[in-house]
């Protein structure tokens, strides 16, 4: 049961753990949904300037990683550093792009109202949003090429269009790690090229992105890292060493029947089925 | 009965301050998609005003709110337990919650009636004739807090505008941004209590529901930016409560009865009457937008497949000049209605048809120009799906007819890359030749 207990180490004593210059580092990360644990004792750290993919099954654990190092949901243990400070300290450096279906499409805001929200953070509050904050968020439409949009409401754009605007949105951030969630779900042929270029783009300008990715075929050329997750790591590294097919029979092929029975039994609250 | 400005007038500002402070927050409830939460706090906080006065023996207004606050906070965070350890969707989790501290506050409501007039039917129906009455008599104590909770409510929703629209739209990246999503949650739910309770006494607690959902769900409808709808909603509420206050003293006229009906139950009728009209107009979501822009393609379908008659009948005579075909026969094909008779007139006055002796029709060039684009879309569909599956050659062209329509540039030009032989169709019809253009 230690391993679910909240962590009682001190901070400073997770730090050794950590390379300070990793945009960001996992260290022995535990999640638990009603104490059922969907990852376990994760442990990553990403090299700056790479492009990295998060490959596994359904039920995996992908997006949950991604919103455990955001603190959108609590981790059971383990720490996590963002350039070797924790996540609350570190907010602006971080761009994170949702899934698709999270969002409420049908609420009256335009595509310029929703990129412009990328530069909600670094306007104190109560204040709204200035002149030069609004050119910005047009901007990055245009990066996007979705300037002709910018006043449309965002339930009469296609799926890719909407895809783009949260992409635009992410550029409008300036952050320097970007964590998205299925950016290419459900986008045509068209975006998906562009969201590729786009993040080419921020990879040259250095910035570090993790995507949640789930098409096999395109692992190998978009990302320059992998990491195969199944409920833990299975491996992770460059992809021309890491997603080989004895991996991804690792990850895909045979359940985790160990993990999976463990994590009932955590659940159910007994040691093991008797 | 005649009009006072002390009394009518108390009571229209009173009802108006009611209606635009639930407005205001009601509008964030509604995108949030928690219309019900309105409902549930309003009902949940009757405990809580309950409690307030066994401690203190009074009905001030401070208790009262505190009481109110108190419990309202409890709801939110009640049904978020409820759906979270009881594993029940959040709507089954605040139908338990509210309902049962409700009924605890009506068991508790029978011990304090023992002391005081504590009415519960004045809670649940609100006693906006006390406030005509009290308005003789200085200024009522319903219209000072209803002032305040609407500046309150005003001050909230324009201070944090961009807080709380982010907050609603996405909350993940609300609380990356460092704007916490919950903490908006809760600062809105403690002003949906306050705006309850502070409404009770006007309007009661069943019509504070229909005040904080109708309006900003009519202002919903008829916008796409959120200051818009917030501002339509408050102008809606306000209207409301003009018209619900003149029509209930004009009533007795109307009806020939000495019996006026409630301003507050006007007040719900009138919300509901625009949201009524709103369903109607609303542009783009309303039933006659809709109903418009399906007569406009239905027109434009049927002036479309009457180009597509004078081409195929001007193709089987073979006959490259103008064949000219009677109208009679035209409206024979497609019917008599109204919507031929629109078509036949609106193609002459495109200059797409001429007419020719008196009575029949032949396509003018720029007709037979968009015939042949029409054609060309038919028969590149037909030999399209022809190639990828083994469909009897009958059953092409009936889709084909449907198809056609809505084939643009681009879906065309992706046709003909797929078709191998993209100059006879499965029926051995030549495609017409040409270059997809602009839609015009």
């Amino acid at each position: 049961m230690n391993l679910l207990s909240k962590q009682r180490r001190l901070p400073e004593a997770a730090d050794q753990h950590h390379d300070p210059r990793a945009p960001i580092s996992i260290h022995d990360m535990t999640v638990a949904y009603h104490r059922r644990p969907v990852l376990w004792d994760i442990d990553f750290a990403a090299e700056e300037g790479r492009l990295i993919g998060i490959v596994g099954p359904n039920g995996a654990g992908k997006s949950t990683l991604i919103k455990a190092c955001l603190d959108l949901i609590p981790k059971a243990s383990g720490s996590i550093r963002i350039y070797g400070k924790p996540y609350k300290k570190q907010r602006q450096l971080v761009g994170y792009v949702p899934q698709r279906e999270s969002i409420d499409w049908e609420f009256p805001i335009n595509a310029l109202d929703v990129v412009t929200m990328g530069t909600y953070g670094k306007i104190p509050w109560c204040f709204p949003p200035r002149k030069k904050h609004r050119t910005a968020a047009y901007e990055a439409l245009e990066k996007v090429g979705m300037a002709e949009y910018a006043h449309r409401q965002i339930s009469r754009l296609s799926g890719g269009q909407q895809q783009r605007v949260f992409l635009a949105r992410a550029l409008v951030q300036d952050a320097q790690l970007y964590l998205m969630d299925e950016p290419f779900a459900g986008v045509d042929a068209a975006t998906e090229s562009a969201i590729i270029a786009l993040l080419k783009d921020l990879k040259a300008r250095g910035r570090t992105v993790l995507v949640v990715h789930h098409d096999l075929q395109t692992v190998k050329s978009y990302f320059d890292d992998v990491i195969l997750l199944n409920m833990r790591i299975v491996a992770s590294g460059p992809t021309a060493t890491t997603f080989t097919e004895e991996n991804l029979r690792k990850t895909y092929g045979g359940k985790l029947t160990l993990l999976v029975e463990a994590a009932e039994a955590i659940a159910r609250g007994g040691q093991e089925n008797r | 009965m005649t009009w006072s400005w002390q009394g009518d007038g108390t009571v229209i500002l009173v009802a108006m301050l009611a209606g635009c402070a639930c407005a205001l927050v009601g509008s964030y409830l509604v995108l949030r998609r928690m219309s019900l939460m309105g409902d549930a706090i309003s009902h949940a906080v009757l405990p809580g005003l309950v409690i307030a006065f066994l401690i203190t023996h009074s009905r001030g207004i401070g208790a009262m709110l505190i009481g109110a606050v108190v419990v309202g906070i409890l709801t939110a965070l009640l049904t978020q337990m409820v759906a979270r350890y009881g594993k029940v969707e959040e709507g089954a989790a605040m139908g338990v919650v509210f309902t049962i501290l409700f009924a605890i506050g009506l068991v508790l409501i029978r011990r304090a009636t023992d002391h005081v007039d504590l009415d519960p039917s004045c809670v649940l129906y609100g006693n906006i004739a006390h406030i005509y009455a009290d308005a003789f008599h200085g200024t009522p104590v319903a219209l000072k807090n209803l002032a305040i909770v609407f500046a309150l409510n005003l001050v909230f929703v324009v201070a944090f505008y961009k807080e709380l629209k982010v907050s609603a739209f996405d909350p993940g990246l609300s609380s990356t941004l460092g704007i916490n999503a919950n903490l908006m949650h809760y600062a809105l739910m403690i002003l949906v209590a306050l705006t309850a309770v502070v409404s009770f006494e006007a309007v009661g607690s069943i019509l504070v529901i229909a005040m904080l959902i109708v309006p900003p769900v009519t202002a919903y409808l008829l916008t796409d930016r959120l200051g818009i709808m917030l501002l339509l909603s408050v102008v809606f509420s306000g209207l409301a409560a003009v018209m619900s206050h003149l029509a209930v003293i004009a009533f007795p006229v109307w009806f020939n009865t000495p019996i006026q009906p409630d301003t507050s139950a006007m007040m719900t009728v009138f919300a509901g009457l625009f949201l009524a009209v709103a369903i109607v107009v609303a542009p783009r979501r309303g039933l006659a937008s809709q109903a418009w822009q399906h007569m406009a393609l239905r027109l434009q379908i049927r002036r479309e497949d009457i180009l597509g008659i004078l081409y195929r009948f001007q193709e089987h005579l073979g006959d490259e000049t103008a064949a000219a075909m009677p109208t009679e026969e035209l409206r024979r094909i497609f019917g008599h209605g109204p919507l031929t008779s629109y078509a036949l007139r609106s193609l002459r006055r495109r200059r797409l048809t001429v007419k020719i002796g008196g009575s029949s029709l032949a396509l003018t060039e720029k007709g037979l120009h968009r015939a042949e684009r029409l054609i060309r879309s038919h028969r590149l569909w037909e030999t399209y799906v022809a190639q990828h599956s083994d469909l009897p050659l009958d059953h092409l062209h009936e889709p084909a007819e449907r198809v056609e329509h809505f084939i643009g540039p681009r879906l065309e030009t992706a046709l003909r890359e797929e078709v191998a032989d993209p100059q006879a169709d499965p029926h051995g019809r030549s495609i017409p030749s040409g270059h997809p253009e602009k839609n015009d």
